[in-house]
């Protein structure tokens, strides 16, 4: 089974659950932990992980042979994204703005078009366990996560359990992390904030199929608020968990919460096990 | 005009509360929320819309089922999974067009996406330029850019002296469109492993695109082995860390009553929002 944990709102605690949920499972079960928060990857802050492998992400971007161009122009024509100009007898190539979608050098009459790849970020594994760690890390000043979060997902098995932390917001990273998921487990807090980024995130799956159920976590501040939307929206609050700082600073530390404090182990044996009944396998 | 943007990496580090509390002490401002995806900033605020316009950006595919002769190929080219049994899913659609270039039958035609929506605001604090991102929607790059330039032709026209611009989490496309050409950085970040880990990675953003940058430690008192350890790592990067703000309920409790934190309480949390508003407000006009 595939879960993956989001939120809308960042920092609400999508790592803190996803591990512990990893760590819980782990005992039984073989689990991927998959961390498509390649922006801001920090699931193995908690998990360390040995990474015993790592390797480059690439995504096409064009070469021009200009001993071949006959600066017709017709790669700028068929770019979407503005990625190609031509100018002066001069082919100019914005790697930043190329999505990879190869239409430039399928289409151009001279065949003077190649790819090259360029590196945008890193795929990294290891292991914890029975936890396989597979985590995405975006190169600083590139732009596009979802081919490194694509890539991070071509390692699902379908035998292990599957984890999956997203990153926050509810735009096209959002999406990609979040899709052909069983179950989407939103983690939100009792706040004005929460409640909104919730109700985008709930949006979102909605819009994707998948069912939700909710985690509001620090509660004891805040409002009621977030109850009563899921309440009158149908969507079950699976867990609640306090604001406690014996929580922050375990948190704070990187320390895992089941493992900080085993109790919590048993609660979530039995998120998984409602999980599992309100998925649709 | 000055432009400040408020970046933190890891999302829920306040940045949002800080800069609802900068519009209620800062004189001379249009505001701007570039978290175009989770915009959260309006709910402080209590903008009144003056002006709400659409955000027409990108194309998904769209195959005309009389037409297509299932021939395969647009299914063939496509580098993301879009199309499949002669349909495509507008979800995995990248709009590249690709396939509408190259079908033999011209089955396949190009459709703009109405992408979101975005807002110039009256807040009892200024000018507020806002938008909305719809569900599932791409592009919140080019939504970011809108909102700056519109909050800029705003200052430029009243003749503001400062933006201050709320960013979104991460450090990819929307955080990128928020930063460039900013004049600062105020990067907020939390003692805990993951903000200091996620610091250090918008921090790198800033160098790589030349925009100088300060640090503010909130809640640093929840864990103050780690505020030391920012303070060394800010010391080592040459970046100064202008303030620290106590972990106090008092800011969830504004923000409960929908009110900047330096407006709901007099304690050492609107203490410290007030002093670094002064020392961010000085870097900015020397």
């Amino acid at each position: 089974m595939i879960i993956s944990v989001a939120s809308g709102k960042g920092g609400t605690g999508k790592t803190l659950i996803a591990t512990s949920l990893a760590l819980t499972l782990s005992e039984k079960n073989k689990v991927q932990l998959l961390d498509c928060d390649v922006e801001e990857p920090n699931a193995d802050i908690f998990i360390r992980s040995s990474v015993t492998q790592s390797y480059p992400v690439f995504i096409p971007i064009p070469k021009v042979d200009e001993a071949k161009c006959t600066y017709c122009g017709k790669c700028a024509e068929v770019c979407a994204y503005n990625a190609i100009a031509v100018v002066n007898k001069k082919v100019l190539i914005f790697p930043e703005l190329c999505h990879g979608c190869g239409a430039c050098s399928y289409l151009c009459p001279e065949s003077a078009i190649t790819e090259e790849g360029q590196e945008i970020g890193i795929v990294e594994k290891g292991n914890s366990g029975n936890i396989e760690l597979i985590q995405g890390r975006l190169t600083i000043g590139q732009p596009m996560a979802p081919p490194i979060i694509r890539e991070v997902k071509k390692h699902i098995d379908s035998e292990s359990e599957v984890i999956i932390d997203v990153p926050p917001g509810t735009s096209c990273p959002v999406v990609e992390a979040v899709k052909d998921s069983d179950f989407c487990l939103l983690v939100t807090e009792p706040t004005p904030f929460g409640l909104n980024d919730l109700s985008l995130a709930v949006e979102v799956v909605r819009e994707l199929g998948i069912p939700c159920g909710v985690l509001i976590n620090r509660t004891g501040i805040g409002d009621g608020k977030v109850e009563e939307y899921c309440s009158t929206q149908n969507i079950p609050v699976l867990l609640t968990i306090p604001l406690d700082a014996k929580i922050a600073s375990f948190y704070s530390r990187g320390v895992p919460l089941v493992n900080g404090i085993p109790e919590w182990r048993g609660r979530f044996v039995k998120l998984f096990e409602e999980i599992k009944q309100k998925a649709t396998i | 005009m000055k432009e400040v943007v408020v970046l933190s990496g890891k999302g829920g580090t306040g940045k949002t509360s800080i800069v609802a509390s900068f519009a209620a002490l800062a004189q001379s401002k249009v505001l701007a929320d570039c978290d175009v995806d989770a915009a959260d900033l309006y709910l402080l605020l209590q903008p009144q819309i003056k002006q709400e316009h659409e955000f027409w950006s990108g194309q998904t595919a769209h195959i005309d089922n009389e037409k297509c002769n299932e021939c395969g190929l647009c299914e063939e080219v496509c580098r993301f999974g879009a199309i499949q049994n002669y349909a495509v899913d507008p979800i995995s659609c990248e709009g590249c067009g690709f396939c509408s270039q190259i079908c033999p039958v011209d089955a396949i035609t190009m459709h703009e996406n109405m992408s979101g929506h975005w807002f110039m605001s009256e807040t009892r604090y200024g000018p507020l330029v806002h938008a909305r991102l719809g569900i599932a929607q791409e592009n919140s790059g080019k939504l970011v850019a809108l909102v700056r330039q519109n909050a800029k032709h705003i200052a430029e026209k009243e003749n503001l002296s400062y933006i201050i611009v709320d960013g979104p989490p991460g450090i990819g496309c929307a955080v990128i469109s928020s930063l460039s050409g900013a004049n600062l950085a105020l990067l907020v970040t939390e003692p805990t492993l993951s903000g200091m880990h996620d610091l250090g990675r918008v921090l790198e953003l800033c160098r790589h695109f030349g925009i100088p940058a300060l640090a503010c430690i909130n809640k640093y008192d929840i864990n103050e082995e780690n505020s030391r350890q920012i303070e060394s790592y800010c010391a080592n990067q040459k970046v100064e860390v202008v303030s620290r703000i106590p972990f106090d309920n008092v800011v969830t409790e504004a923000l409960v009553n929908g009110l900047p934190v330096v407006e709901f309480s007099d304690g050492r949390v609107k203490q410290e929002i007030y002093n670094l508003w002064r020392k961010v407000s000085e870097r900015l006009t020397p």
